[in-house]
């Protein structure tokens, strides 16, 4: 069986680019891992992915595991679907998520819960990955959760 | 050392529209649309079309120059040009790739033009259907995450939390362009008046933005001609001298995935600075200003960058009756501009702006001598731009 997903099926299924260069973050999140880049010359973090450190300008830009845990830096409630699959969803919420612990670089994905609920910018957020197994080819997205919500 | 600078070096002297449709109404194709507008802008300067020998536009305009210029007959093309980036940030450094041309000798006589029949073409506020994202869009569209409206009331929304702004801040910019509307003939939403219970009731697009927060989408065609100032009196029209362009974005505002260090930004807050500096003036001086609203919040912002007022004076300045021609302490977007006269991507600012250095508008600004236009705000790059009359040279 399949668990719900946050928004509707039907959306376009992220695949890394052509180039390779997003590859190890869409590849960590298959296993519930999230993947940032972060400078082996001058330790920068950096999201999202460059092939070079905008820090030093090396090139020499590795990848390392962050732990899923941030506050919301700004947030916006879409109500207009302008995708077809969306046409019965209904609103739902999307934040960007700071994550002090790699400098402050920011991710963006949906807020689980009420679609309707309020959002306080600043608010604690845990990461909380969403396998879509089935998806042709199968992906994970990573949506945020409030902390101490059920 | 001779100072660098387009200050009073070029001047526009014809500016040309079609008949502006809601989306998908126009009956002629996306390129007779060009073609119109641009033979309107030469009829307005009074000049035989063949006299054109460049164009310039913005935000991937599908109507090619070497089209035209075979289209039109033109003896020779010399300069054809296409700013980069999408959306409206464009506008005004399309204005000014021309005249920096002109000024530079590469060309004498430059259309600036943009044509848009989204009906026939994919439209900028629906998404392309199914399929996979890759790079930036996949970051994004799988959280829906795709339209404009969606992609920057992100960054809006973390101002509006950070400068403490109310919802009627953005509603007066809205009831501007829609009051300015009622008495421009050429607006799609002449005969269409907003009031303020209205805005408060419409439907939510994105929060925080309401569905009159957002421009519309339409049909037409816009074109402005720019030729050397020396030559400038020698047209059927005033002209209207440019006093300042510029154009770009901050510190790595176009950092993905929706890190740009300052965030909360319309993107001019290093580009004004660079514009008032070529012009030679301040604020103050500005005497009615078109802002391309993609979104109130972005017209919002770029009002603060562009030094008429700060953030934390936000909401007590944004009240209707400081932005209505003609009595306002800032006249905003006088014809009506994206959210009530045309979604014609800014261009009809240009062209709008122009008008108020000629006595033109249909809500004139009395004895108006310097004239800005701001192009789309939040996208990078941006660009903005000075109009004046010849007593400002
Ligand atoms: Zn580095």
């Amino acid at each position: 069986m399949t668990a719900a997903t946050y928004l509707r099926p039907g959306l376009p299924i992220p695949v890394a680019e052509n180039d390779g260069l997003d590859a190890p973050y869409w590849e960590g999140t298959r296993r519930g891992e999230l993947m940032v880049q972060r400078c082996k010359a001058c330790g920068n973090w950096q999201w999202g992915p460059e092939w070079i450190c905008h820090k030093c300008l090396s090139f020499d830009m590795g990848w390392q595991k962050v732990e899923g845990r941030g506050c919301i830096y700004s947030w916006e409630r879409p109500w207009h679907p302008v995708h077809p699959a969306l046409k019965d969803q209904g609103p739902y919420i999307v934040v960007l998520v700071e994550l002090p612990q790699a400098a402050g670089i920011r991710m963006l994905g949906n807020l689980v819960g009420d679609p309707r609920q309020a959002v306080r910018i600043g608010a604690e957020v845990e990461a909380v990955f969403e396998p879509h197994n089935d998806a042709k080819p199968p992906f994970t997205l990573v949506h945020w959760k409030i902390i101490g919500a059920s | 050392m001779t100072e660098r600078t387009l200050r009073g070096e070029v001047a526009i002297v014809g500016i040309g529209e079609t008949t502006y449709y809601k989306h998908g109404k126009s009956p002629d194709p996306e390129f007779m649309l060009a073609l119109k507008a641009i033979l309107a802008a030469c009829a307005d300067a009074g000049i035989d079309p063949r006299k054109i020998d460049g164009f310039a536009s913005y935000s991937n305009d599908r109507n090619d120059p070497s089209r035209l210029a075979a289209a039109l007959g033109l003896p020779e093309l010399r300069f054809s040009n296409m700013q980069w980036g999408g959306g409206g940030g464009g506008g005004a450094g399309a204005v000014a790739n021309a005249a920096a041309a002109v000024a530079a000798g590469l060309a004498d006589c430059i259309v600036v033009f943009r044509a848009l029949a989204q009906g026939q073409f994919q439209r900028f506020g629906a998404a392309p259907p199914g399929g996979t994202a890759s790079g930036e869009a996949a970051l994004n569209a799988p959280y829906g995450v795709m339209s404009p409206a969606q992609r920057y009331a992100m960054r809006a929304m973390r101002f509006i939390h950070e400068n403490g702004i109310e919802p009627g801040a953005q509603r007066a910019i809205a009831l501007a362009s829609y009051h300015h509307a009622q008495r421009n003939p050429r607006a799609v939403m002449n005969g269409k008046p907003l009031t303020a219970e209205v805005y408060d009731a419409s439907r939510w697009i994105v929060e925080p933005w309401r569905l009159f927060d957002c421009c519309m989408e339409n049909d037409g065609a816009a074109a402005l001609i720019v030729v050397p100032a020396e030559q400038a009196r020698d047209f059927a029209k005033k002209p209207a001298y440019l006093l300042a362009a510029a154009q770009g974005s901050e510190y790595r505002n176009g950092a993905r995935c929706h890190n740009a260090p300052l965030y909360a930004t319309s993107s001019f807050t290093t580009v004004a600075p660079h514009l008032y500096a070529m012009a030679r003036l301040q604020p103050a001086d500005v005497d009615v200003v078109q802002s391309y609203e993609n979104f109130t919040g972005g017209v919002l912002m770029s009002l603060v960058e562009h030094g008429f007022f700060t953030a934390e004076e936000a909401n007590n300045f944004l009240v209707p009756e400081n932005l209505l021609a003609p009595g306002g302490k800032l006249p905003l977007n006088t014809s009506g501009g994206n959210l009530a006269e045309c979604y014609m991507h800014g261009l009809e600012l240009q062209v709008e702006a122009v008008r108020q250095i000629r006595s033109e508008s249909t809500t004139q600004v009395p004895d108006a001598q310097v004239s800005m236009v701001i192009s789309g705000p939040m996208v990078t790059p941006v660009s903005s731009l000075i109009l004046g009359s010849g007593e400002t040279l």
